[in-house]
């Protein structure tokens, strides 16, 4: 393949600002303060993410923890599985113990597989994520439009359905898009993306369905992330967690209120020998003051309303 | 099952969560059933292709994974054996049966220690996956044949080779009298197996507390191997006081026999076994523990459930 005479130069979207017209440019050091609830410095959001990885997944994408090994693969499965049986009563356990909440965000074909769990985050006050269908299902560009937005549709009946809560909150499936992604959730009424992994506070998203916004839902602090993908250890995962959250704090108190966001797998998280480490993260943020736990949503309305 | 399907889930387990589930206890009031699987294997210089996954990375002779492996058999086992001895921990073999064959001295070994043998196939480098049924049924027969010839023992435990599997493979150990598989990781509990004819239950085997899935799929050091065995243990020696669990240390003699590693994991057996409340036992014995007391408590409270959770 020979490159196009003017592919060195030629890119009419060169300007200031975005190449493209889903988000404003914005610096986060530039914008006004945000003030939380009781006046807040962090606003503490953990996402435990539950997830059905599928025997027969054939994603149109790569999917990481998916089924690595031939059909049938009991293996990697039940491994993942684990995490819905006990990993994330493990980490419940933990929540519990320190008064924090979380969002939970679930495939919609694992809340049809295990209702208990629907029942246990409406038990227990949780905000329900809508995941997306499975994790053999991810979205990606390409994919069938109309395809895409049946499937969305269907999610979102499912675990609304399922569950009664409004569920305002979208997360992809491994966090990956089609194009039309985002207009087709906001279509169906989601009010928040957890995808876009560029900034630490929400932002104002466009779509053909108006402007929702995206939440700076966790992609480094992510403990598959962390622990699976780049193999560091259970300590420095707390480090991690530790670290950054310092750095919020300290910011919040010149820059106004700051999100600390923390996503958990319970297949990975919830294994007996991490626990522990999860733990002592966690108390190390909620024994601060000016810690606020929270929802997705609880975090935005405030985010908006300030 | 019609192996022509592809089902989405095993279908081989119903939906348990640790919060809501019968408890389980074990022998004089232990927290955690604790036992050592010791994967004796055998892998060929020259196995036959299979299409599911290549044997060796480079072209035959691959030297260095095969002898790396060939260490454990030479060197290694010998070094592990003699730490688990110190520690009174007999171990469970996960044996490819051909070791019978091979190497005999180290059968004899095990034997003279009152050790376990279960299956683990009959050569690491044979993989059920694509076997038709008469195949993967004639593998099983010579597994339970060569155990029974070799060490007198009854096969009352399966890990398929390199854990390859094919839908029929659970239907099929039930028929042969298998009790137990090794081959499930959701629980750290024995859970009962749905089969059409007979009875299995899984018994954990810790898979995340495998060596190889630690040392070299993870990449960790012996150290922090070592580290993640005791925390992993204390976790469930905690969660033992409600409701009784399992823990299994799966190892490879050429991995943990390593002169560099022995002295870190003779630690963790000492470290565990130093414990009151736990039961250091085999694999199959933890299965007859369970099918005695807690087998048919377990499938009744299951089976109320089933309205509400439904099947994996």
């Amino acid at each position: 393949m020979s490159l196009p005479n003017d592919y060195a130069t030629n890119y009419p979207k060169r300007g200031h600002g975005m190449d493209h017209d889903r988000y404003a440019w914005s610096q986060l050091h530039e914008r006004p303060a945000i003030t939380w609830p009781n006046g807040a410095r962090v606003a503490l959001w953990v996402v435990t993410q539950l997830q059905w990885f599928p025997l027969d997944m054939k994603p149109g994408v790569p999917v990481p923890a998916g089924m690595a090994r031939p059909y049938p693969d009991y293996w990697d499965y039940t491994l993942r599985d684990y995490g819905n049986r006990i990993g994330v009563y493990r980490i419940f356990k933990v929540l519990d113990k320190l008064g924090i909440r979380t969002s939970v965000a679930m495939n919609s074909a694992l809340a049809e597989m295990y209702p208990y769990l629907v029942d246990q985050v409406n038990q227990r006050g949780y905000e329900l994520i809508a995941n997306g269908l499975d994790m053999g299902h991810p979205h990606y560009g390409g994919m069938d439009r109309g395809e895409e937005a049946a499937r969305i549709k269907e999610v979102l009946e499912t675990l609304r359905g399922m569950s009664g809560q409004a569920v305002r909150g979208w997360l992809s499936p491994i966090r990956s898009e089609s194009k039309h992604t985002p207009d087709l959730v906001a279509a169906q009424g989601i009010d928040y993306l957890c995808d876009w992994a560029n900034d630490d506070m929400p932002y104002g998203f466009e779509t053909a369905s108006g402007t929702i916004h995206n939440m700076p839902h966790a992609m480094e602090l992510d403990d598959q992330q962390i622990l699976i993908n780049l193999r560091h250890t259970e300590q420095e995962y707390v480090d991690q967690l530790k670290d950054q959250f310092d750095c919020l704090y300290a910011e919040a108190e010149q820059r106004g209120g700051r999100i600390m966001a923390i996503n958990l797998n319970p297949w990975v998280t919830g294994q007996a020998y991490r626990i522990k480490a999860l733990e002592e993260a966690l108390s190390y943020i909620a024994g601060r003051s000016g810690v606020w736990s929270a929802t997705g949503s609880e975090i935005l309305d405030a985010f908006k309303a300030s | 099952m019609n192996k022509d399907e592809m089902p989405r889930a095993p279908g081989l387990y119903d939906y348990s969560p640790s919060i809501d589930r019968p408890k389980i206890t074990w022998p004089n009031g232990a927290r955690v059933a604790f036992w050592v699987a010791p994967n004796i294997e055998y892998y060929e210089y020259d196995p036959p292709q299979s299409p599911g996954r290549r044997p060796w990375p480079k072209p035959h002779p691959d030297v260095i994974p095969y002898s790396h492996r060939d260490y454990g058999n030479r060197a290694g086992f010998y070094r592990m054996m003699e730490a688990m001895a110190k520690y009174g921990v007999r171990g469970s073999v996960s044996l490819n049966v051909a070791v019978c064959q091979h190497h005999p001295e180290i059968i004899e070994a095990c034997k003279e220690l009152d050790w376990e043998f279960f299956s683990h196939g009959i050569y690491n480098t044979r993989y059920t996956y694509q076997m038709e049924e008469e195949m993967e049924r004639a593998m099983m027969v010579d597994v339970i044949k060569t155990i029974k010839d070799c060490t007198g023992q009854n096969t009352d435990g399966w890990l398929a080779p390199a854990l390859s599997y094919t839908t029929n493979t659970f239907e099929l150990l039930a028929e042969y009298g298998v009790k137990y598989t090794c081959d499930l990781f959701h629980d750290d509990q024995p859970q009962p197996v749905k089969v059409n004819s007979g009875k299995l239950i899984s018994v954990p085997y810790s898979l995340e507390m495998n060596d190889t899935v630690v040392l070299t799929m993870l990449g960790k050091s012996m150290r922090h191997y070592a580290d993640i065995l005791k925390t992993n243990f204390d976790q469930l020696y905690a969660e033992g006081a409600d409701n009784g669990q399992v823990m299994c240390i799966p190892l490879h003699p050429f991995l943990i026999g390593q002169p560099h590693r022995i002295g870190a994991f003779a630690e963790v057996l000492d470290y565990i076994t130093s414990h009151d409340k736990v039961w250091v036992t085999t694999g199959r014995e933890i299965a007859a523990h369970y099918y005695e007391h807690h087998y048919d408590n377990v499938v009744a409270a299951l089976a109320g459930n089933s309205a509400k959770k439904r099947d994996a």
